[in-house]
């Protein structure tokens, strides 16, 4: 019945688990990503794509580095990220679980879904759990419209969820682990 | 590339898919690949060369084929017989596939239902859904591999750009507004008109931009598109960078794309390599090429000025027109902004004349319009009709109706920017005028069914929180508008309202509709105005008790 869990493929190149966002080698990473853009008239939007891609979200000392590197103002790279839904200044939970809360899947009980897991998880809407283990957050239209309600985790899309079923997704997380990686997905509202 | 080899490229493809006797085609698109349509189409591979099949069966993947809540499908073509399509096919079904119907059909048996277990498994393409759509956007969906060039080229591809290079830049934007397309994103402009304008302004650098930032929630035709058929909107995009002698091409696509984002980028690849994109294009010394850009979940971006604003790097707000794009757009150079699904007709009209695509629709609305169906529906999908088709026909005959017991009650049209339409007007022809004339729109091509269980209340709810949370804050009217709007219908929802909240409500929206700076604010409140005005009722069960009796 629930037979929904390819890893939808993504082009933002994944590296680092979210943990990784401290250690030396990101450094360099943003180095490369600096001059990959810094050329590239008008592509502050793109590097910080790149950066998240890599990190799973935009941290500020990071911020600063890439202004410093690229030559943008760390006042004009904060006013992108916090316009856009997408960029994300908190390091997300290892499993990063978006209900999607598009048209269809709320016409079709995505509201009782999010709750659900809500509860099961102990953490509101854009929160992550203690433990750093789930990040759960409520995200616009996934573009599987015919498979409402639908949720993906890190990527992975599971679809024709039933409205109870927050305790099923919970344990397909456990038993297929998806990869951790950084989200691909639009960030909380 | 020259232009001869084309025909060539095109002819030995076709040579070599007309020598596998059976094809199988399976949706590679982000809903089926949710549904392990990868691992189906490995396993299918894999039955097929345990059997020594290779030479006689095909396998591959394709865009999708529309009935996106019965995937993953796959479409068995044969010289021999009529088509199959499976469907919910599931890991692990490949064999049974292979040996109860393609061995079969292989040695000579017809098969067109199969049976036993596979029976459920498999759709009759006679009913409605498939045989009252007209598939122009949505041709190659479902036949051809999206990551195959030649794939293209064997059914027509790039012969639209072929022919568009050999005209002027004046004839090709007369064949366009001689078609009568107009914009498929949500307003219908026409397009010819659009690409003249800008044609007519002078400037060393002009740009060409699609549009890919579908934000209505509920909408994926252009997903579709871009995943489905890449090529098609590349071709769409030269053939309109000739009509206006445009110098450079940018795609803006949603980063919740990115199955769309890989395979426009491997198009481009493929166009580069094929000397169809790049310098001097099929042999003509004419130089184009494109960047991508990635939106980042701003459904105020899907504006014209904003969308430049987010290219060019920015936050993603827009500004006042005049001047329009078309004069002063990116990097305040002139530039044309088209929607993806726009840019996939545009090849279809170059090669097969605007005759033919003025045959189909109404008087002013020409051509077929990519729905997106959903909601409680149940044909859950993708469907492309002809302009001019009723409500009804796509919703009941297409649709098949709820598929529950319950009756539908209405349908939103145009997303967070149209409007309710009730039961009782399902018999109203799909063209701008008239969807308009109801109080809701075309858009993009969202079409949510609800049925007699929801409410209409609740909906429009839905649909203004969205818009308050998508307000980019720039202009008053649109900022605190929608904020006080949805503080009445708030009041109204909690059975807390009464009837001048009722009132307030229409006095804000029409502030809002007249003063806000862009599209956004300006059709926020038609999902709410066109449920108060189609079912007041339900509204007025909402109110406080002592103001329903008052009114």
């Amino acid at each position: 019945m629930m037979d929904t869990q390819i890893e939808v493929k993504t082009t933002v190149k994944v590296a680092a688990p979210a943990a990784a966002a401290t250690a030396p080698k990101a450094k360099d990473e943003i180095t490369v990503i600096a001059q990959k853009w810094k050329k590239k008239r008008g592509s502050l939007i793109m590097a910080l794509h790149d950066l998240q891609g890599r990190l799973g979200f935009v941290p500020r000392e990071s911020a600063m580095r890439l202004g410093r590197e690229m030559d943008v103002p760390l006042a004009r790279i904060y006013e992108v990220i916090t316009f856009y839904n997408y960029f994300k200044l908190e390091a997300p939970g290892k499993y990063v679980i978006s209900v999607c809360t598009g048209t269809a899947c709320h016409i079709k009980g995505s509201a009782e879904l999010l709750a659900g897991l809500e509860k099961e998880l102990n953490v509101h809407a854009g929160q992550s759990t203690p433990d750093k283990e789930y990040h759960l957050q409520a995200v616009r239209c996934l573009g599987c419209c015919g498979l409402a309600p639908l949720a993906s985790v890190n990527g992975k899309v599971y679809g024709k969820l039933k409205t109870d079923e927050s305790h099923y997704v919970i344990e397909r997380i456990q038993q297929d682990q998806p990869m951790v990686i950084a989200p691909q997905e639009p960030a909380a509202e | 590339m020259k232009p001869e080899d084309l025909e060539a490229k095109a002819a030995t493809e076709l040579a070599k898919q007309q020598s596998f006797e059976v094809r199988l085609a399976c949706c590679s698109s982000t809903g089926c690949q949710s549904s392990a349509s990868i691992a189906i189409i490995a396993e299918l591979k894999a039955e097929i060369a345990a059997r020594k099949l290779e030479d006689r069966v095909q396998v591959h993947g394709t865009g999708c084929m529309g009935l996106c809540s019965k995937g993953p499908l796959i479409r068995m073509t044969s010289k021999t017989q009529k088509d199959v399509l499976f469907s919910d096919v599931k890991v692990g079904m490949a064999t049974q596939i292979v040996d109860q119907v393609v061995v079969p059909v292989l040695n000579g048996s017809k098969i067109e239902r199969p049976g036993g277990e596979l029976e459920e498994h498999s759709l009759d393409l006679d009913e409605p859904f498939f045989t009252m759509q007209h598939r122009v956007v949505l041709e190659n969906n479902g036949r051809t591999d999206p990551e195959k060039l030649d794939d293209y080229l064997a059914h027509g591809g790039y012969q639209g750009l072929k022919k568009a290079i050999g005209m002027s830049a004046e004839a090709i934007c007369k064949e366009m507004l001689a078609s009568g397309l107009r914009g498929r994103g949500g307003a219908g402009f026409p397009t010819g008109l659009k690409w003249d304008l800008t044609r007519k302004v002078e400037s060393e650098v002009k740009y060409v931009i699609c549009n890919g930032d579908e934000g209505d929630p509920g909408a994926f035709m252009d997903r579709s598109v871009l995943e489905g058929d890449p090529h098609a909107v590349i071709e769409g995009m030269l053939i309109a960078a000739r009509a206006m002698n445009a110098t450079n091409g940018v795609f803006y696509i949603r980063a919740e794309y990115p199955l769309a984002v890989e395979r426009i980028e491997k198009a481009l690849k493929q166009a580069r390599v094929a000397g169809l994109v790049g310098k001097n294009i099929l042999d003509s010394g004419w130089a184009f090429d494109f960047e991508i850009r990635l939106g980042a979940g701003a459904f105020v971006c899907g504006e014209e000025t904003a969308l430049i604003a987010s290219v060019e790097g920015k936050r993603g707000t827009p500004r006042p027109r005049p001047p329009y794009p078309a004069v002063k757009g990116l990097w305040g150079q002139p530039s044309c902004i088209n929607n993806v699904e726009t840019l996939a007709n545009v090849p279809r009209i170059m090669l097969r004349g605007a005759p033919w695509f003025a045959s189909r629709g109404t008087d002013k609305s020409k051509g077929t319009k990519v729905f997106a169906l959903t909601g409680k529906i149940k044909n859950n999908g993708l469907v492309e009709v002809p302009m001019g088709i009723t409500l009804r026909q796509i919703v009941e005959t297409i649709g098949g109706g709820t598929g529950t017991d319950r009756k539908i009650k209405a349908i939103q049209t145009g997303g967070p920017s149209g409007g309710m339409i009730p039961e009782h007007q399902f018999d109203t022809p799909v063209s701008y005028e008239h969807l308009q004339k109801l109080g809701s729109m075309m858009g993009s091509g969202g079409l949510i069914v609800i049925d007699d269980h929801d409410s209409v209340v609740d909906l429009a709810r839905f649909y203004l929180d969205f818009c308050v949370d998508e307000s980019c804050g720039k202009c008053a009217p649109c900022r605190v508008g929608g904020t006080q709007m949805l503080r009445l219908l708030d009041r109204v929802v909690a059975g807390k309202g009464t009837d001048d909240d009722i009132k307030s409500i229409r006095v804000v929206a029409k502030a809002m509709q007249r003063g806000s700076l862009c599209a956004l604010g300006q059709t926020a409140p038609n999902p709410t105005l066109s449920a108060i005005r189609h079912f007041e009722p339900e509204f007025r069960e909402r109110l406080q008790p002592v103001a329903t009796t008052k009114a």
